[in-house]
């Protein structure tokens, strides 16, 4: 970090947005060549918490992991497309035992994102632990990252529109992705979604409303909810859309638990 | 790093090849081969070549056909590919009784075990369900659209199958996945519920098979991968039980020349998977594995080698697991002159395949001896000598070989190479 002290702010030592310039939009439907884990089993739990996987407990012993890793806490929140980690900072103060991870398609995005957390963990001495985050392509590989009903709440916060007909299946919401965000979610976890194009605010709604393990979570219990306040304020595209007076869309819904279906009669589900 | 292993040319044409396929039927009453869009059927039980009848009001065939299988434990069988057709027959009559249209190539297809469900996966990872009952009364119209159940996001799926108790879809890409899904009783709003993810192929998965016993009805998934190795899962966990790196037990080290890991590219299992035959990349034989359900291990019973240049593109074998059914042959590929190439090999006392070397192991028939004998291999073949075309034949492996990869292996490109190719970029917006 010290021999590019230029890509950072003097004063705060984050670094500056202006150095990790990017696309805006990168084709998911591509060949990735990052390394993606073979299963969630191998993800790198100690290289991103090392706070919460020191390394002296994994190098011991090989076998000792395993079930070492069983007592340890998982990544429970996912951002989906985190952008440059607005909500991930503010989320982390808000859950500070909770293991988050932002997942990000374009690489110098996720470069600059690593980097932030670095600093502020660096700044912030014990906090901004139970953060990170990794390049990768979420519309392929998030059963490569989470585990069945690991996860207890996702955010898809302005994604990308695609407003031609042709590229909605590059959407990142759609009815065959939810399948998978509903494999990772467990029963009662939360999907939030916002958008300020209101097509694809139609889109996304129209999509949870249809998939048969997702439900809207109530008006009231969103009123209470902190982290619903964060998908507008928190987000840099969130407080851009806000600067510009523009309106949101917002879709937040709970994975509900498959109907059971025997002798073909629907019965109802049981937790 | 994998710079040297890049593959230079991309040429299009190649991947237009199609290997041969051979499907048997579960009670060995019948056999089929595919080769580009010939789909060539011999009956076993009545000892006679079959004339295909098409009922279904439907075109024919008429490009490469990339996955035939008999499905509803023989009373159905179904092809498809590249035209985007995809037919069932039935198999008594073996009239077709159903076309249906699918908007993309078809990579995989399957019936399900009561007969009601065709299935077929698309070349961007679709899986579609298109209701086979018959409309009995008109109050209670059948959709006969094919409907989208399911996504691989837009990856290739190798292999598609219906679990031994109905119960779970199992699919396999090129992105090393396998995902085993909820099937419902009434797919027509979609399956939705991911029962589990295989995980742990390091390359992309080119078959499935399934093994039980009585202990175990649910059963064990098997899958050959192009990393190798034919793997062991419980599939309703996703828990991997055994790997088996067949390419280095088998010591098959010089015998495919340079390649390291050569990808498994075919594998048929008998029911109890006691006999799991496997077909590997450039090898001119078979591995015969033997699955032990009750240790949940697999380990290599014997190596087979073929006398000629034949590389098994195709395997297949009947529930008694006598007999194991190969064919090697392509379609299309540069130096094929006239028609699609295909030639069929039987190794007969597979049960036998745990004798130690004095007793009678599994043996190659000579063509007379082949059930259906000559008979069979004119049809299936087109000719009893096709497999005198040594030259062709190993042409067509390579072909084969090189249409795989094309197909399934991420392409890698060295950082200069992806510059350029960014640069001829079609897609790009004209700015003004």
């Amino acid at each position: 970090m010290d021999n590019k002290p230029d890509r950072q702010s003097k004063t705060t030592r984050l670094p500056r947005k202006r150095f990790y310039r990017a696309r805006a939009h990168s084709n998911p439907l591509s060949d990735s060549h990052f390394p993606v884990p073979v299963s969630p089993s191998q993800f790198e739990y100690s290289l991103h918490y090392p706070h919460f996987y020191p390394s002296e407990e994994t190098n011991e012993t090989d076998v000792g992991i395993s079930s070492a890793a069983k007592t340890q806490p998982k990544i429970q929140f996912a951002d989906v497309g985190c952008g440059f980690g607005g909500l991930l900072v503010s989320l982390s103060t808000l859950f500070p035992d909770t293991l988050m991870i932002g997942m990000e398609i374009r690489d110098k995005v996720s470069e600059y994102v690593k980097e932030r957390i670095l600093a502020l963990r660096v700044a912030n001495p014990g906090q901004y632990q139970n953060i990170s985050v990794v390049r990768t392509n979420s519309m392929k590989y998030i059963p490569n990252y989470f585990e069945k009903a690991q996860l207890l709440k996702m955010f898809f916060l302005f994604p990308d529109p695609h407003f031609k007909e042709k590229n909605h299946r590059r959407r990142v919401i759609s009815m065959h992705l939810l399948d998978e965000y509903a494999y990772t979610l467990q029963v009662g976890g939360t999907i939030y979604t916002i958008t300020d194009v209101e097509e694809l605010g139609i889109w996304m709604k129209s999509c949870l409303e249809e998939h048969p393990l997702f439900e809207a979570v109530p008006r009231e219990e969103l009123e209470v909810d902190p982290v619903v306040k964060l998908l507008t304020s928190a987000t840099e595209e969130g407080q851009k859309v806000a600067r510009n007076g523009g309106q949101t869309y917002q879709a937040v819904y709970r994975r509900i638990a498959a109907p059971l279906v025997e002798n073909g009669r629907v019965s109802p589900p049981v937790n | 790093m994998d710079e040297v292993s890049v593959d230079e040319g991309e040429s299009n044409s190649s991947i237009e090849v199609a290997p041969a396929l051979i499907a048997v039927h579960p009670l060995e009453e019948s056999v089929a081969v595919a080769t580009g869009a010939e789909l060539r059927v011999f009956s076993l039980k009545g000892d006679q070549p079959i004339n295909l009848q098409d009922d279904s009001e439907g075109p024919s065939h008429s490009e490469a056909i990339r996955a035939i299988s008999f499905g509803a434990k023989g009373r159905f069988f179904a092809s498809a590919g590249d035209d985007k057709l995809v037919k069932v027959w039935a198999v008594d009559s073996w009239h077709c009784i159903r076309t249906v249209c699918s908007e993309k190539r078809v990579s995989a297809v399957a019936v399900s075990h009561d007969g009601r469900w065709l299935t077929f996966a698309d070349k961007f990872g679709i899986v579609w369900a298109a209701d086979l009952s018959v409309v009995r009364d008109s109050d209670m119209p059948v959709n006969r659209k094919p409907i989208p159940i399911l996504a691989h996001y837009c990856s290739i799926i190798t292999s598609l199958e219906f679990s031994p108790s109905g119960q779970y879809i199992v699919s396999a890409d090129r992105d090393f996945k396998i995902r085993v899904t909820v099937f419902p009783r009434n797919p027509s709003n979609g399956a939705h519920e991911i029962q589990s993810f295989c995980l742990g192929h390091t390359d992309f998965v080119s078959c499935l098979a399934f093994v039980k016993t009585e202990e175990d009805p649910l059963g064990f998934l098997l899958s050959g991968s192009g990393d190798s190795t034919v793997r062991m899962w419980d599939f309703p966990s996703g828990c991997l039980l055994c790997t088996c790196d067949v390419g280095e037990k088998a010591e098959l080290g010089e015998l495919i020349g340079e390649e390291d890991h050569p990808a498994v590219t075919d594998l048929c299992a008998s029911p109890d998977g006691s006999i799991v035959a496997v077909a590997i990349q450039s090898f001119c034989g078979i591995v015969l594995l033997t699955c032990d359900l009750s240790t949940k291990s697999i380990a290599v019973a014997k190596v087979i080698y073929f006398k000629k240049s034949f590389i098994p593109t195709c395997l297949g074998m009947s529930c008694s697991a006598e007999r194991l059914w190969t064919v090697t042959g392509a379609s299309n590929f540069p130096s094929s002159t006239t028609l699609p190439l295909a030639c069929v090999k039987v190794i007969d006392g597979l049960q036998n395949c745990y004798l130690d070397s004095n007793g009678a192991g599994p043996v190659e028939l000579e063509n007379d001896s082949i059930p259906g004998g000559e008979k069979l291999l004119t049809k299936l073949q087109g000719s009893v000598s096709a497999a005198k075309e040594e030259k062709a034949l190993s042409e067509a492996a390579e072909a084969v070989k090189t249409a795989m990869r094309n197909l399934l292996i991420k392409k890698q490109y060295s950082a200069e190479k992806r510059d350029f190719r960014k640069r001829s970029r079609n897609d790009k917006k004209l700015k003004q």
